[in-house]
């Protein structure tokens, strides 16, 4: 390829694709993020797209979008505003301009600039000027002549031809960037092994792309992101639900179980589901359901029977498992229960991101019914904390929720991918056949939690369900026996603590301001502290993983801040929880339920808002 | 480990210590007999059966059980059974569930259970009415029928079980009265030893709420004369004197008299319960007195691959040729890079 001679090194870019839904968005965003990665860069990846598999062509509803964020130091989210935007159509510019940063480049397909395109779009005649643009790098590539120019020779159909278009545009993306190609390549020679003609087309149009840009020095000098300074070892790329995935299977490998997924497919749950159905070769069990109740008392049998059980969903799912959860508090019998949040209520906004589930994850069932909830903050860390809730459940015999959302599962970063044997162990409370007969609600002493008889273990015979019991399993309505139990239930969820880490602060222990936040919104609240405290605001964070039961050190290292700012993607549901767990301190909030994330922007503003208040 | 015994249990040895709280004169009891009985001649220890049940009279029956068992929510009691069962194919599950438990709020996992023939054994109960929550119509309530919840009668058709079965592909559909203790115990039998959904029909009596419901045709007077044992390979012939037989008559089924219009054993219809066809199974399950007698013993039999089985068939077969082995395996396989 061609030396470049004027190139330019910045820390780092923000890069949005972005087309109709079946303009292959996504598939170019994974293509450029994977290529950044294995380049050594930091990536945040975050998807954006609509409900309807194929909304009407060009209508900002179908609007599709694949968002990057690169550097050479640490990344923590996937940007607020992009540096670049691919715009393969006028509604791409209209659901985008205002996410695109100031003085920032604009790419765009001229063809798909029709008249009816831009109508369609909600425009009068000219999207650029009418968004105000003009004085951005705005550059206009006749994007569907230049493939079909380049692709004559094959002697595809027309439909064939025109689906390489994205990767015309990512050959641009390339050539603005100085990245290779080759990665690209050979994932096509891979993905159309059986139809070489389909990759011979996407590498000729990817070529393309790439030259052109050369051409007309789309973007002159050249920006070039070199590699972040990340701790060695071997990384892969990994999005929150094959990571969530991943951590049950390492957890069962762990304990020794075998895995069972009983599940219904949810958005954005699905690519648990998925994730687990194909991993066979590790012996996962999966078994998709009729519905979301069958999914999680599959899982509740599996568990009785001996499985590492494990059900998955998004918010209206976890409403219907919520009985079945209910159950697992009853017979106390470990689950997982991993809820993808996104936006509701009812069936909401199925693919956008919110925070929104936290109550229902806490309190939504009938009786007393306590579990423990775990929240998960980067696609990566959702390994980890899979792995975790899946120790808990079955180290103290208790229903788990975890928690993700919509960002995180979908989302991608590097991962340092982890040796099996630096995990910590799991040991499974079994039942002996050396204390007979077996009392199924005899208790831990120091954990609360009861034995776990695995039926086919030749006496250990029990009955266990729902109803109220004794310590023999005996149906039992006395009111002491009721009221004793329930305390037991929950005192056991709360001696939780004892086996989950101190919350750590980011900044100084004793600040002004503490920034709070819990689960996925972690990522932006990092970045905007980290850049306050560069600009020498007194500021610090945490970000809570473990809801229920709060780590114990939660109460002293609040007592050490001024002021205490709780960032959440809702109406202030974590706010509240603490306003209840904590209530000797005052608790300032953001909230945001747009079905996005937080942008870094909105958060340092309020906090010097807040700092500058007295 | 304690030395291995050879477990020959008796029906004794399925009591559990707890109290049967079923109303005295419940058809219930009849059934937890029966039960223990056949467990009792299966030849398998007691600690491979799990009883499973939903919510309802009968679904206290776990309870009762010297064996492991799991007394669940309302309606799901297919799905938990169905769990059990593919997570520890070795053990013998049983599900207990009713009328409204089975075929109203749990009609959509009883259904999918049926059609996917996870090795079960399902036990319905069914004495057409709401028993637990003091006497509402069922899905299986005859149309019309005056209770709490219909003061003036029903308008809604119930559900024929056997119907339900078979339009769910089911393979196995059996019907009993819970008072015949030796044919419910023979059912009981094949119903474990057919792999696959076995359903069975219990015509069961609610003493108080329904009481003498299946009294009708299952009355020691008439049950002779409006019931039919149906046994394989055997022609179908009932009846007090054992003077009346099936036959096909064009696309129905028809009761003719024996020795008249030159009808004898040798050719009424001849019960195959093997057979893939369910047409005639499916009239079978569906005769209703006066027309016909109804059928009791096992209707429909047939073999067939077990969803339990093929899940764990297809994951040896995807671990022999996977050259991810374990975690770590999976983990550093697909696109991986160094940092150095």
């Amino acid at each position: 390829m061609t030396k470049k001679s004027k190139v330019i090194e910045k820390e780092e870019v923000v890069i949005r694709f972005s087309g109709d839904s079946g303009d292959g968005m996504q598939l170019t965003g994974t293509l450029f993020s994977d290529t950044a990665a294995l380049y050594g860069n930091d990536i945040a990846t975050f998807p954006d797209y609509p409900a309807e598999i194929r909304a009407p062509q060009g209508t900002v509803g179908g609007v599709s979008g694949f968002q990057v964020h690169l550097g050479r130091s640490e990344v923590n989210n996937p940007g607020d505003f992009a540096d670049v935007l691919v715009a393969m159509n006028p509604a791409a510019i209209k659901a985008n301009a205002r996410w695109i940063k100031p003085g920032g480049t604009v790419i765009y397909d001229k063809d798909n600039f029709t008249e009816k395109n831009i109508e369609k779009a909600g425009y009068l005649k000219d999207p650029i000027a009418e968004e105000k643009l003009d004085s951005y790098n705005i550059i206009a590539a006749p994007v569907s002549s230049m493939v079909r120019e380049a692709l004559k020779d094959l002697g595809l159909d027309p439909k064939t031809v025109l689906r390489t278009k994205n990767m015309f545009a990512l050959g641009m993306v390339f050539w603005l960037f100085d990245r290779k190609l080759k990665y690209t390549e050979q994932f096509f020679d891979k993905k159309f092994v059986k139809r070489p003609e389909v990759a011979q087309a996407n590498k000729i149009a990817l070529r393309a792309g790439y030259y052109y840009a050369e051409t007309i020095e789309a973007l002159t000098p050249v920006i070039r992101i070199n590699p972040a300074p990340i701790a060695s070892g071997k990384y892969r790329n990994i999005c929150g639900n094959v990571a969530t995935a991943w951590g049950l299977i390492a957890a069962a490998e762990k304990a020794g179980l075998k895995l069972f997924i009983g599940s219904y497919p949810i958005t954005p749950a699905t690519g648990i589901l998925e994730e687990l159905a194909a991993r066979k070769e590790l012996g996962v069990i999966s078994f998709q359901a009729e519905d979301e109740i069958a999914g999680i008392c599959s899982a509740l049998g599996a568990s009785f029977a001996g499985n590492l059980a494990v059900t998955s969903t998004s918010g209206p799912g976890l409403a219907l498992k919520s009985e079945a959860i209910g159950l697992a508090v009853m017979a106390e019998l470990p689950i997982v229960i991993i809820d993808v949040q996104r936006g509701g209520p009812s069936t909401g906004l199925p693919t956008k991101t919110e925070q929104t589930d936290l109550m229902q994850a806490l309190y939504g069932r009938n009786g007393e019914s306590p579990v423990v909830v775990i929240a998960a903050s980067t696609p990566a860390d959702c390994f980890s904390y899979a792995f975790h809730a899946a120790k808990i459940a079955v180290e103290h015999m208790t229903p788990v929720v975890l928690l993700t959302d919509s960002y995180l599962a979908n989302g991608s970063e590097p991962w340092r991918i982890p040796e099996m044997k630096d995990l910590p162990t799991i040991t499974p409370p079994y039942a002996g056949t050396d204390e007979l007969p077996f009392l199924p609600y005899k208790r831990d002493r120091e954990k609360l939690s009861r034995k776990w008889a695995v039926p086919g273990t030749q006496g250990l015979e029990h009955r266990i369900g729902g109803l109220e019991k004794t310590i023999k399993g005996t149906v039992s309505y006395i009111p002491e026996n009721h009221e004793l139990m329930v305390k037991l239930r929950e005192d056991k969820v709360a001696r939780v603590v004892n086996d989950i880490p101190d919350i750590t602060v980011f900044g100084p222990e004793t600040n002004d301001l503490l920034v709070v936040g819990w689960g996925g919104s972690y990522g932006y609240l990092i970045t905007a502290v980290r850049e306050l405290i560069a600009e020498g605001y007194n500021v610090s964070f945490i970000n809570f993983n473990y809801i229920n039961p709060l780590p114990a050190n939660t109460r002293e290292t609040f007592a050490s801040f001024k002021k205490i700012l709780v960032c959440e993607l809702n109406t202030g549901q974590f706010t509240n929880y603490l306003r209840m767990k904590h209530q000797e301190f005052r608790y300032e909030q953001i909230n945001k339920v747009q079905g996005l994330p937080f942008t870094v922007q909105e958060i340092k503003e309020k906090c010097i808002k807040i700092l500058e208040e007295n | 480990m304690e030395p291995i015994q050879i477990n020959q249990p008796t029906p004794k040895d399925f009591k559990s210590d707890q109290e049967v709280r079923w109303c005295p004169g419940c058809g219930d009891h009849a059934v937890l007999n029966a039960v223990q009985k056949a467990l009792s001649e299966l030849g398998i220890p007691r600690e491979k059966f799990a009883f499973i049940s939903g919510i309802g009279c009968s679904s206290r029956f776990p309870y009762y059980m010297n064996t492991y068992g799991f007394h669940g929510i309302h309606g799901r009691a297919s799905a938990i059974a169905s769990g059990v069962k593919i997570a520890n194919p070795d053990l013998s599950v049983w599900q207990i569930t009713g009328d409204g438990d089975a075929l109203a709020i749990g009609g959509n996992h009883f259904i999918h259970v049926v059609r996917r023939n996870v090795d079960i054994n399902i036990i319905l109960f069914n004495n057409e009415i709401y028993g637990l929550t003091k006497g509402q119509y069922s899905p299986t309530s005859e149309k019309g029928i005056v209770t709490k919840t219909s003061p003036y009668g029903t308008i809604e058709e119930p559900f024929s079980v056997g119907e339900l079965v078979v339009g769910a592909k089911g393979r196995f559909f059996a019907r009993t009265l819970d008072s015949n203790v030796a044919l419910s115990t023979q059912i009981y039998i094949e119903a474990a030893r057919h792999k696959g959904t076995s359903v069975v029909e219990v015509l069961q009596n609610c003493v108080i709420f329904n009481d003498g419901i299946h009294e009708g045709v299952a009355g020691k007077e008439v049950r002779d004369d409006r019931t039919i044992i149906l046994r394989h390979g055997e022609p179908m012939v009932f009846g007090k004197d054992g003077d009346k037989g099936l036959i096909l008559d064009g696309l129905k089924l028809r009761v003719v008299k024996l020795g008249e219009n030159g009808y004898n054993k040798n050719n009424i219809l001849v019960h195959d319960v093997t057979e893939p066809n369910p047409g005639i199974h499916y009239m079978l399950a569906n005769m209703r007195y006066p027309e016909y007698p109804v059928a009791l013993g096992v209707i429909r039999s047939v073999p067939g691959p077990t969803y339990d089985e093929d899940v764990h068939n297809q994951i040896e077969d995807i671990r022999k040729t996977s050259k991810v082995k374990c975690v770590d395996d999976l983990l550093n396989s697909g696109s991986v890079w160094t940092v150095d």
